[in-house]
């Protein structure tokens, strides 16, 4: 199978690799896909107090594509804000690493991670708005 | 001879083999005009009269492998035409008898394939489980068998796992019910011993290109003893006693020949050595946390190895182990997206099967190699390992099988 030049050099040299802790206020953990389907994400966004995406780790369970996507969406959603990121369109991560048609699936897979780990920041925040004095927990 | 050189490292004998030079040179002596490019069935000149003298020692060779008689070896263009051979070819002569056919979840594609056919064709098919172990339940099989039951059909070795069903067994049931038993032996002619004067096996598949010969050549072995009758499905000049028409390609024959030849003068020192390399490799990976074989070793061919490197995905550390080559059960190497049927019948949850790799020595693999392989596996397993959010909850103690999937 042939990879593009782009999608080799994610899966070669990953960036962001690693784990924040998921009971952090300030993180928000996505974790999408299935051992048996042979992709799982898990994306975790480091959000400031003005609602920017600081920091990103992933770790993919997934084939080459599927760690390309991941890794390359860490890198487009520092800086940005969770509105911005929210608009990340699968095809601009496929475009982006030349994926073939049977690779889209990995980048819809690293679409849902970064929305469920915006969900799961907002769901946070909502938690302590609705009950301050208790620990929210939606890791 | 350097690593460099040897680069990638090819452990993907299961698949195919590169053609032994002595293979080659005898192929390339049947094509030219200063060789032996004559028509078999040219009775009226010396140039059909060469060229059948090389397939009939061709024919020989290829016989002599599996302690056949050279009339039982019907010549065809591989492995897969056999088998729908020999499947279709029963189903269709013996109809009148039955329309069942017993077969396995395990066997290869054009086995399986096959009988998808049959059933669009009215006949009834039962597909055997395996045990864990890769082995069919003896019991399973003798329960199975019925009346109408006409033909079953089991592979020897199987291709994944290398799993060596025992066949002798399976002939004596077979027989002792009357039923005709076809075997695929595609993954262990010239690689475990086979007998056809002891084994009872009525018709048996063959390839060239599993055993360093051409690719485009197999054969059917077809039992004359007692007599099994076949409907042929390639129709026109009648070659091959009307089982399989077409002209014969003397130069694919004659290096299936050469191949089968050379087989049987290697088979016990190159088994032993085969055996010795994978007990190598094996040594090399057993240590490593969550690993599981695949397939039982116990009756096993000897170059395979297949291993499932839990929570690592198998096309990733494919794409991780570019200096070597191998093969994967997982679904991204196939054009479906279904893991190995083949290690799910062995109960193998999927993820397992995604993890799979299939190590596949063969006569030119070293024990460098091998060395090399297991270094560079364990160094990409580990690395791959980092990369996984399955390794990271196994190691936190999360029990996966109790994880609610957000499956897409």
């Amino acid at each position: 199978m042939a990879y593009s030049d782009k999608v080799m050099d994610h899966y070669e040299n990953p960036r962001n690799v690693g784990s924040f802790d998921k009971d952090d206020q300030a993180v928000g953990t996505g974790m999408v896909g299935a051992p048996a389907c042979g992709d799982v994400m898990k994306l975790q966004i480091k959000v400031s107090d003005d609602g920017v995406i600081e920091d990103a780790k992933f770790k993919t369970y997934g084939c080459g594509s599927a760690i390309a996507s991941s890794s390359l969406l860490t890198e487009w959603v520092k800086g940005k804000t969770l509105q911005e990121a929210s608009e990340i369109k699968n095809t601009e991560l496929a475009e982006e690493l030349a994926l073939p048609p049977v690779k889209v699936h990995c980048s819809v897979l690293a679409e849902d991670a970064i929305k469920a780990a915006i969900d799961d920041y907002k769901s946070k925040s909502t938690a302590i708005v609705d009950a301050p004095e208790k620990a929210a927990d939606a890791g | 001879m350097s690593k460099s050189e040897r680069k990638p490292v090819y452990l993907d004998y299961a698949a195919t083999t590169p053609a032994d030079p002595r293979v080659a040179e005898k192929m390339m002596a049947c094509l030219t005009m200063d060789g032996d490019f004559g028509n078999p069935a040219s009775r009226s000149h010396v140039f059909g009269w060469k060229a059948d003298d090389a397939v009939k020692e061709a024919r020989g060779q290829v016989a002599a492998l599996v302690n056949a008689d050279p009339r039982e070896i019907v010549f065809t263009s591989g492995a897969t035409e056999s088998d729908n051979l020999a499947i279709k070819g029963v189903a269709h002569f013996y109809k009148k008898k039955g329309k069942h056919i017993i077969t396995c979840k395990t066997e290869h594609k054009a086995v399986l394939d096959t009988c998808r056919q049959l059933e669009r064709e009215g006949y009834e098919i039962t597909y055997l489980d395996v045990e864990n172990s890769g082995f069919i339940d003896m019991k399973v099989l003798e329960d199975a068998i019925r009346e109408e039951t006409i033909l079953i059909s089991i592979m020897h070795v199987n291709n994944e796992t290398g799993v060596v069903q025992d066949i002798a067994a399976i002939g004596e049931l077979a027989r002792s019910k009357g039923v005709i038993f076809h075997c695929d032996a595609a993954q262990s002619a010239g690689k475990v011993e086979i007998d056809l004067e002891k084994v009872k096996v009525d018709l048996m598949s063959f390839s060239a290109h599993k055993i360093y010969g051409p690719k485009g050549i197999g054969a059917l072995y077809v039992r004359r003893k007692p007599r099994i009758r076949i409907e042929a499905q390639m129709h026109g000049g009648g070659h091959e006693r009307g089982m399989r028409s077409g002209t014969l390609a003397v130069h694919q024959i004659v290096g299936m020949g050469e191949a089968f030849r050379v087989a049987k003068e290697e088979l016990v020192v190159e088994s032993e050595r085969l055996l010795a390399l994978r007990e190598r490799l094996l040594k090399g990976f057993i240590d490593m946390e969550e690993i599981y074989i695949n397939g039982d070793l116990s009756h096993h061919v000897p170059g395979l190895l297949n291993i499932s490197f839990n929570f690592v995905e198998g096309e990733s550390l494919i794409m991780a182990l570019k200096d070597i080559a191998v093969s994967s059960g997982s679904a991204c190497t196939s054009a479906s997206l279904e893991p190995s049927y083949v290690l799910r019948a062995l109960g193998r949850e999927d993820e397992l099967a995604h993890s799979s790799i299939r190590f596949s020595l063969g006569r030119f693999t070293t024990e460098a190699d091998v060395d090399y392989t297991i270094k560079l596996v364990r160094d990409k397993v580990e690395k791959l390992r980092e990369l996984s959010p399955l390794w990271e909850m196994y190691k936190d103690g999360v029990d996966l099988s109790k994880v609610q999937w957000a499956a897409h």
